[in-house]
């Protein structure tokens, strides 16, 4: 049992490795486009949101809508130290500590956030996930804030009742957002950062805490009476899953050189958006929501050629993936095809048949 | 005071607005258990009826408002039937997954036939307004015509759902599907019927909407949708007057805020007001609490 999942990790880790490879070869070579170069570090953040959504909707079992209020979290806390620190640090450093105090402050934020939304269940803790999602990024755009010799300055009306004095900085210019971010995330960085993702993901799966948490989604009442904290434990799989969206969050903000919380990125429609990754791939399956996310990032950009055309095909493509992969009827066919296949190839129906559970 | 009334009265429209919608939400909600992501869009796709019918083709109101209805609740049923049907025994993720693929579908394809612009849709309630208080308060028409509107759609569909066999069918497939279907109701008729009521209802709440909100564009019914489903958990998802109470109670909150607070965090308002009441009512102001069995 211990050498399955081990060999079942090493052979998600190995593909992104073996994604890796095939990437970085293809720029060093020049064969990748510049448009596929730039979905490089898109892909990375947006395979760790899926990862880390997953952990909540699939191993703990609770529809979240607010991902990307976590991830804008992660964005602006690094960002603004990334402004603060500007050229008195070198890159490197300052990536590192912007990806820990990200991280770290959209824990803070995990965890107060899931004290209210933990109490709730199904669809109302889907909706005040969502809630407080939008209030993110309806603050974040409110806020101005400033440095200058004085210390920091906050407001919540306009960039000029800061009071800042000449040498002063705007850090936060409330909807215009923070300006002159370093770019330092590349597809190395990234990779890198998925790997960490995956490997807290799997090893808290299989693990003492991540059995705990699945316990629980399976059968709450249960769990409970076998003395696990059914609180603790889904506390435990939102604070993790938080931290690190707030990290994919961090990789967005140091791809960008200047960063604004709009409905299309910090929204609940991004948050909606990760779901989709995660129910597509599986919910529960690291491996599938990782690919999945792959997938989906690269397939708008690739319908490109069909311009205006090309959202509506998404959506049909994904109406017709979410009806073939869980409509029963389609589960029925696709079974019974299976089987007329594999009768075919001269293979008892039996043995078939027990392949196919 | 003049003005706070004025701001009190556009609120209470307002959010007459979201309760029609909400109702929608709801009684699909209560019905087949889903959260139906794409019945904002059907708001949007009746605002653009009207548009076509009363601004390009230059026909009377009443004939734009009546091929709105028709043409929701059509593609309502046509969406339940097609998106939804097929996976009634399914996970519930995998519907709101379905129904969130149906809302971009139906932006996408608005805008590829209207277009990336945003169209000024022409006002189609020609009610003149009225003053109160020597002309300290002015109600325009459509405020009038949208509140008195959501009052008798309330007692419409409270009577069609006491009264009538197909409401009681409503009542009994939502309370319990496997006893309904035993009772010898036919389940996928009246969620098909559920459906189209929600649809109409979409329909309208797009007309009043953009009358008095006169833009349109293909995302023109994303965020009242979001807002409406908001109203309907606020008052209990599934409950008629839980909705109606649920959309009023933000209208009048997010027109308030608007006024008085900050236009920027009327929607942080909005939304904070429903994470408190739902902390100290987990279902919703009118939900019920239905007991957990081992």
């Amino acid at each position: 049992m211990k050498t399955k999942t081990f060999r079942q990790n090493a052979v998600t880790y190995g593909i992104v490795i073996l994604f890796y490879l095939i990437c970085q070869g293809l720029i060093l070579s020049g064969n990748m486009s510049s448009l596929m170069k730039g979905l490089m570090v898109p892909i990375c953040y947006y395979v760790i949101l899926a990862v880390s959504l997953n952990l909540v909707v699939g191993i703990s079992g609770e529809l979240s809508l607010g991902h990307a209020g976590f991830m804008c979290i992660g964005a602006y806390a690094s960002a603004i130290f990334a402004v603060c620190v500007d050229g008195k640090m070198p890159e490197g450093l300052e990536l590192f500590l912007a990806l820990i105090i990200g991280a770290a402050i959209t824990a803070v934020f995990g965890f107060l956030i899931g004290i209210p939304v933990l109490r709730l269940r199904g669809d109302y803790l889907a909706i005040v996930t969502l809630a407080f999602g939008e209030i993110i990024k309806n603050v974040v755009n409110a806020v101005y804030l400033g440095v200058d010799e004085n210390g920091l300055h906050f407001s919540m009306k306009d960039s000029l009742s800061l009071g800042l004095s000449e040498e002063g900085l705007t850090i936060m210019n409330g909807a215009q957002g923070i300006s002159g971010l370093p770019r330092t995330a590349n597809l190395t960085i990234g990779i890198v950062l998925v790997l960490i993702t995956l490997f807290i993901v799997l090893n808290l799966m299989n693990s003492r805490q991540g059995r705990a948490i699945m316990a629980i989604r399976d059968n709450r009442i249960a769990a409970e009476s076998i003395g696990l904290s059914v609180s603790k434990y889904k506390m435990m799989a939102f604070v993790i899953s938080a931290a690190l969206a707030g990290v994919a969050g961090v990789l967005y903000s140091h791809n960008l050189s200047a960063l604004q919380a709009t409905s299309k990125n910090f929204g609940y429609n991004q948050s909606i958006m990760i779901l989709v990754f995660v129910v597509l791939g599986g919910i529960g399956n690291i491996r599938g929501s990782m690919i999945a996310a792959v997938i989906l990032t690269i397939l708008p950009e690739k319908l490109r050629f069909l311009s205006d055309y090309r959202m509506l095909i998404y959506a049909i493509v994904l109406i017709s993936m979410m009806l073939f992969n869980s409509a029963p009827k389609a589960i029925e066919w696709r079974k019974s095809l299976a089987e007329r296949f594999a009768r075919k190839k001269d293979i008892p129906a039996e043995t078939a048949g027990k392949e196919a559970r | 005071m003049s003005s706070f009334l004025t701001y009190l009265i556009n609120g209470i429209s307002l959010g007459s607005v979201y309760a029609i919608i909400a109702l929608g939400y709801t009684m699909v909600y209560g019905i087949a258990k889903m959260l139906n992501f794409a019945h904002g869009d059907v708001i949007m796709v009746g605002g653009y009826t009207v548009f076509v019918i009363c601004s390009t083709l230059g026909l009377p109101p009443f004939v734009g408002i009546l091929s709105a209805v028709v043409v929701c609740t059509v593609l309502g049923v046509v969406i339940e039937r097609v998106a939804y049907k097929p996976l009634r025994e399914a996970s519930s993720l995998s519907v709101l997954i379905t129904a969130i693929g149906v809302s971009y579908f139906l932006q996408n394809a608005a805008l590829i036939i209207f277009g990336a612009d945003t169209k000024s849709f022409q006002n189609v309630i020609n009610v003149p307004s009225l003053t109160l208080m020597d002309g300290q308060v002015t109600v325009s028409g459509v405020t009038m015509v949208t509140i008195l509107s959501c009052a008798l759609i309330l007692i419409g569909l409270t009577t069609f759902i006491n009264k009538t066999k197909t409401g009681q069918a409503m009542l009994a497939v939502s309370e319990d599907k496997g006893a309904a279907t035993l009772m010898g109701i036919n389940v996928n008729r009246t969620i098909a019927v559920t459906f189209a009521i929600g649809s109409a209802l979409a329909a309208i709440a797009g007309v009043l909407l953009c009358s008095a909100y006169p833009v349109l564009s293909s995302t023109t019914g994303a965020m009242p949708g979001i807002k409406a489903f908001t109203a309907a958990v606020f008052g209990g998802i599934g409950s008629i007057p839980g909705a109606l109470i649920g959309g009023i109670i933000m209208g009048v909150i997010e027109n308030l805020s608007k006024a008085y607070i900050s236009s920027q965090l009327s929607d942080a308002i909005v939304f904070a007001v429903l994470i408190v009441v739902l902390l100290v009512k987990p279902t919703g102001l009118m939900g019920k609490q239905i007991q957990e069995k081992v």
